[in-house]
């Protein structure tokens, strides 16, 4: 396994599993993120990159060791967002509630404001969230996670039931989330979106750490085993 | 015409005129059963998002006792306020017994297993579908349980109707701790009995009448709110 080498990790792991019954999802994971990284977690179906995401975000139990810098805060955005029967501006508010706390009210409705614009989702600030279709709720869970201004976002299949329009609109702001700064960790079985959007990519093949390789030497050198399969599309994977 | 018909065609006129001791006794029954209700409410859904959010050793023997109580007889609810509130027992000093209060405990304790259970199992739900979520977001177990309350809100109101139905139907309790006295404690339910035993059967008809109104009004809501907003079904357990 070749190892990205980053000075001042905001997360890392060492030597961490995690087990469900007699399955070992994860097996000694040891990775480093450092700030400004966006990091794609990629592999087959069943690899472990789930598991391995929410071992990074800290709500699964393991064994080892997880180490979050002092000041680190996070956010997860999940494959399929869980929205509140609320409006959406309410929703925002509920998750600056949460995840910002000591805000004073009126902060909390400006920076709801801001997030939504962010996402271009001003208009329907007023409408049930539930009510807003895939990818209109996705943003909505972007603005969620971006209004609390995390260290580390992690997200998890962002894209995986999107339409095409939907999928770009949701990649276009993750694009513009990491222009800015923001460190990011994504699982995906997309190829493709990591391509354009990772500066480093972690392979996951059977609960174990394959490669963790920048970008672009990821997909121009040769690794030989799974991983030159999973790469030509043996295993399943989807470069869209 | 027969006495029954006679005695229906007084019961409506009874109705339309408002008879005074017809609105007395109605209004003291939604004065007991609505205070009862909002009492057990609050306890009852504090409760009930505390049960689903709680981890604790034994936690499957409360569930299970909460059921049971879900099948709690109104006559055992009133004997044992009774016994609390009688001149000599614990609570006796308080000197409430056979006034509306001891009926609004008597309902509250009748009520409160229902309310309790019943949104546990709301909140447990939704804290399948979306609590790690909050979690993630930094609720805590118990907040996550409030949120789903809150998120939950037809759901709770269905119950919380239910749980009035329950209580503004049931004689039991209220006849035991309340005693029946005309124009202090007399509430539908114990009047419709007593006027009954005694042959007048016209105002009883009214009392009956107007209270399958309430109970036949509260499901019509509640079947409203279900449909309107897809809120997931309330079963007992």
């Amino acid at each position: 396994m070749a190892s990205a080498d980053m000075p001042g990790p905001l997360l890392a792991l060492r030597e961490a599993s995690v087990r469900f019954g007699d399955v070992v999802a994860v097996r000694d994971a040891t990775l480093a993120i450092a700030a400004g990284e966006a990091v794609a977690i990629v592999g087959a179906n069943g690899s472990g990159k789930t598991t391995l995401l929410r071992l990074l975000h800290g709500v699964v139990p393991n064994s080892g060791t997880r180490s979050v810098g002092a000041s680190a805060s996070q956010a997860m955005v999940f494959q399929r967002p869980f929205l509140l029967r609320l409006s959406v501006r309410r929703n925002l508010l509920v998750a600056l509630w949460l995840g910002a706390r000591g805000l004073a009210a009126g902060e909390r409705r400006r920076r709801a404001d801001e997030a939504l614009a962010r996402v271009g989702l001003q208009s329907l600030a007023d409408r049930p969230a539930r009510a807003l279709s895939g990818g209109e709720q996705q943003r909505l869970a972007l603005a969620r996670s971006w209004s609390v201004r995390p260290s580390i976002l992690f997200l998890d299949e962002p894209t995986a039931n999107l339409d095409p329009s939907a999928k770009k609109e949701v990649e276009s702001l993750l694009a513009g989330f990491i222009a800015e700064g923001m460190t990011i960790v994504m699982s995906t079985h997309n190829l493709g979106q990591a391509k354009r959007l990772a500066t480093r990519i972690v392979y996951m093949d059977g609960g174990r750490i394959g490669a963790d390789l920048p970008t672009a030497q990821f997909f121009a050198e040769r690794l030989g085993g799974r991983a030159d399969l999973f790469l030509k599309g043996d295993l399943s994977w989807s470069l869209e | 015409m027969s006495a029954v018909a006679e005695s229906i065609a007084t019961a409506f006129r009874l109705i339309a005129d408002a008879d005074p001791a017809l609105v007395r006794t109605v209004a003291l029954s939604f004065a007991v059963s609505g205070g009862a209700c909002v009492g057990a409410a609050w306890l009852g859904l504090l409760a009930g998002a505390w049960l689903a959010a709680a981890r604790f050793a034994g936690r499957r023997i409360v569930l299970l006792g909460l059921d049971t109580l879900l099948a709690l007889p109104s006559v055992v609810v009133g004997l044992v306020v009774y016994l609390g509130f009688s001149r000599s027992g614990p609570l006796g000093a308080w000197g409430i017994l056979f006034t509306p209060a001891a009926m609004v405990i008597a309902q509250t304790i009748l009520v409160l297993p229902i309310i309790a259970a019943l949104s546990h199992q709301v909140v447990a739900d939704a804290l399948r579908e979306g609590g790690d979520q909050l979690r993630s977001m930094g609720a805590s177990r118990l907040v996550a349980a409030l949120l789903m309350l809150l998120h939950e809100r037809w759901a709770v109101a269905t119950l919380l109707l239910a749980a009035f139905g329950r209580a503004i139907s049931e004689v039991g309790a209220v006849m035991i701790v309340g005693g029946n006295i005309d124009g202090v404690t007399r509430v539908m339910t114990t009047a419709i009995a007593l006027e009954t035993s005694k042959g007048d059967l016209p105002l009883a008809l009214a009392l009956g009448i107007v209270l399958l109104s309430v109970v036949a009004l509260i499901n019509a809501v509640i079947a409203l709110i279900s449909h309107g907003r897809g809120v997931p079904t309330v079963e007992w357990r």
